[in-house]
Parts: C-alpha cells; structure tokens; sequence
C-alpha cells in the first residue's frame, strides 16, 4: 500500500520562512486540496513535494520510504502541473504530447496519447503548430500531458486557470478518473475540483499564523 | 530499447525538430562566423603573407565567438516556458539529458562550422597541408567548445543580459581548446608533426565529456529550485 506522506516540513524562500512543520498525507485514490490566501506557500508546497525545492527540515515519504533515497524512481512516480505550459511553440500539438510521453522513459502508448487528446477535446488540433493555441488550449494540452502517460501522483498547480466550463468538467471527470485507478492528487486551486477530498490549510503553518520561529 | 537510449533520442530528435523549425538560428551563427572571417583582410590589409601567417588563428577565434553566439539560448527557451522543471522531473538522470541538448546544440552549429571552415581558410590563403588538421582540430574542438559553453548556458538562467555574462564566465574556459586548436594547424603548416596537439585537444573533450554534464547539470538544478 503505497501513500505519500511528508512531515515536519519547513520551508525558506529569500530568508523567509514559507511554512513550518507542514504535515500531509495523500493515501490511494485521495485528492488533497490545497488551500490558503495567495502567497501563503501552495505553489511552493507542490514543487516541494516534486522534489524541485529541498525542504529545509523534514522527509517527504512514498510508502514509508524516503523519496531522497531514490529520486529517480520516485520522479518516476509523478507528474507536475506548473503555472507555465511547458508547450514548444514550433512543435505541433501531437508533437509536444508525444515527446513529453517519451520522456516519461516508457515506450509511449499510443492510445493514451490519443485518449490524452480527447479528453481535452485537442483531437482536431493535433496536427497544428501550437504557437496558434490560445492560452486554454495551451493549458489543455499541458493537462493532456498528464493523462498521456502514466504516474500514480499528480500534482496540480492551479490546473483550472484560464480554462472554459467544458474544460474544466473534463479535468474533473480525468482527475476522477485517475481516482479510480488508485492514483493521487494534490491540487491547489480556487475552483471546486473534487466533492470529497482532504483540505490542508497552508496558512495554519506560517510563520504569521505562529510567530518568528 | 531501454529507457535511457529512448529518452536520449527523443530528447535529440525534439532539439533537432525544433532547430530546423526555427532554421534561421542555425543560420545566423553560421553566417557570423563567415563575416567575422571575412572581415579580416578588409582589417589588415589583402597581402596574402599575412592572412597566411593568420588564419587559422582568426577561423578558430571566429569559431569561439559564434559557439558563444547560440549558447545562451541552449537552456533559457526551457526555463522560459517551463519544461525545463519537467525535463529535471523526469526519471532519467539530468546529466544525459543535459548531455542530449548538447550534442545537439552541437550537430546544429558546430558542425555546420567545420563544413564552412575550408571555404574560409582558402579565403585567408591558407596552405592545402593545413586543410585536414584544422577540419580534425575543429571536430575535436567544437564539442569541447558547446560542452563547456552549456555549464555557462546553466549558470546563467534567470540573470539579466545573460548574454554578455555568459561571454564573460565562458570565453575564458576555451583558450586551452583555442591555443591547441591552432598551434595543430600552425604545426602542420610548419611540416611539423600535429599530433600532440590532436591528442590534447581529444584529451579536453573526453575531460569535457565526463564532467560537464555533471555541472550543467547541478546548475540547472540550481536554476529551476
């Protein structure tokens, strides 16, 4: 039974302390929410739980191992949604889907990547340049990537922004969807995602909320 | 195909894609490169002694400032568009990935660097003994030359006139490559045997090979924290 779990987590940006002694834990099929005002530290919790920001203090563990122990295996296990789309402009919109697949280090499946395209409704774009996709469309695509291939934990960093309704119920019924399998999610975002899910309120962990440290 | 070939190659395949799809880059540092040659002899005069006694000094400082030319844009599209936290998110190890973007960097402006560098050494009056050392001295010295200039592409992310500071942290780290890299056409031009300068100038890229990768590598790391 694998869950990831993080505890004791401190983290500094510039001298700053974000949050301290943060404690999660995302169990199969669970959706952890990620809540708090802006700047309160969810972005920087996510990449932190990528793996892309060391924690000053605390572990990040995946079935009561430490993630740091193997990180290859463990960025093997995850795929991050940022604020940027990640979308080679010169490349069409298969392409980009594709190539982030095949990076995934697994032969790429080419249903997924087909169902990837239609679950974000891309199919009839597939084969245009993507520098002629609006900034939903982009964001879609960087959704679709996710789907492509795939990895027991998502991390989702506002995967809602800029997105129509349509979209947003596809990204529901694929988050639902990757419930079901037994996948994980954590997601910060100010659009309801997800009826039950765990809410962890960043901003009880701040050093505002508790003094200087 | 086992995982790290694949991710090799299509990291490969995407830079090269995206390189012809954007040809003019390519282009522009091959076209710089014949200027900067060309404009020698406007410079000092046509007396065909002295471009002699030059050009293999002159094409390969040419070489180094168009290398520079195109390396900063080696990391910063990625870090600008945000696959370049994907690219360290993946499960493969960054230093091949790293690797991956460099030979390709390579293939797609160094190479075409030695395929124009005979045309500008006839240009200078070159001597024909000279001709095979320098293509050999180039090919080994241009990986050197984009191996290194991507831990300065790495280190620069994120800084403001990135350019110029990359000319500055890199151009120094290539005069090993530049010093052994003429004094082997200048010795084949003086029925001098170039050998040793070969054999160094092999010796830097296979220094080059095993640790630069690793450096760029903890630089990005650095960059996408």
């Amino acid at each position: 039974m694998a869950e990831f779990t993080g505890q004791d987590l401190t983290c500094i940006r510039g001298e700053r302390v974000v949050f301290s002694k943060l404690a999660f834990s995302i169990d199969e099929g669970e959706v952890l929410y990620l809540q708090g005002p802006n700047g309160s530290g969810k972005s920087t919790l996510l990449r932190l739980m990528a793996g892309l920001l060391r924690p000053v203090s605390g572990e990040l563990l995946w079935g009561g191992e430490n993630t740091r122990d193997d990180p290859e295996i463990f960025r093997g296990r995850l795929h991050y949604v940022g604020h940027q789309d990640a979308v080679k402009t010169a490349l069409t919109v298969e392409e980009n889907l594709t190539f982030w697949a095949e990076m995934s280090g697994a032969e790429p499946e080419k249903r997924l990547v087909r169902d990837a395209l239609k679950t974000f409704s891309l199919t009839h774009l597939a084969a245009l340049p993507a520098r002629f996709l609006s900034a939903g469309q982009r964001k879609r695509l960087n959704l679709a990537r996710i789907c492509a291939s795939a990895a027991p934990l998502w991390l989702l960093d506002e995967p809602a922004n800029s997105l129509d309704t349509d979209s947003v119920v596809a990204l529901r019924h694929a988050i639902a969807a990757h419930q079901d399998k037994g996948g994980m999610v954590a997601v910060a975002t100010h659009e309801e995602l997800v009826s039950d899910s765990n809410i962890l309120d960043i901003s009880e962990f701040t050093s505002s909320n508790r003094g200087a440290l | 195909m086992s995982p790290f070939f694949q991710v090799f190659n299509s990291l490969i395949k995407r830079e090269l894609r995206l390189a012809i799809r954007h040809g003019a880059d390519s282009w522009m540092v091959v076209m710089f490169f014949v200027l900067v040659v060309v404009l020698f002899p406007l410079g000092v005069g046509p007396e065909p002694g002295i471009l002699t006694r030059i050009s293999a000094g002159v094409i390969w400082v040419a070489a180094l400032l168009s290398a520079m030319l195109s390396m900063d844009r080696l990391f910063q599209t990625d870090y600008e568009d945000g696959s370049l936290d994907l690219l360290v998110l993946t499960p493969q190890p960054l230093e091949l990935l790293v690797l991956a973007k460099t030979i390709a960097h390579w293939l797609t402006t160094g190479l075409p660097l030695i395929i124009v560098s005979p045309l500008l050494a006839l240009l200078l009056n070159m001597e024909a003994s000279g001709y095979g050392v320098l293509l050999a001295a180039l090919a080994l010295g241009t990986p050197t030359l984009s191996l290194i200039g991507a831990i300065g592409a790495a280190l620069i992310l994120g800084a403001r006139r990135s350019g110029v500071l990359l000319s500055l942290l890199i151009l120094p780290l290539f005069i090993p490559t530049l010093i052994f890299g003429v004094s082997a056409v200048d010795a084949a031009l003086t029925d001098l045997p170039s050998e040793p300068q070969l054999l160094i100038l092999s010796g830097l890229l296979l220094a080059g090979l095993a640790l630069c990768p690793w450096a760029s590598a903890a630089a990005l790391r650095q960059a996408v924290e």
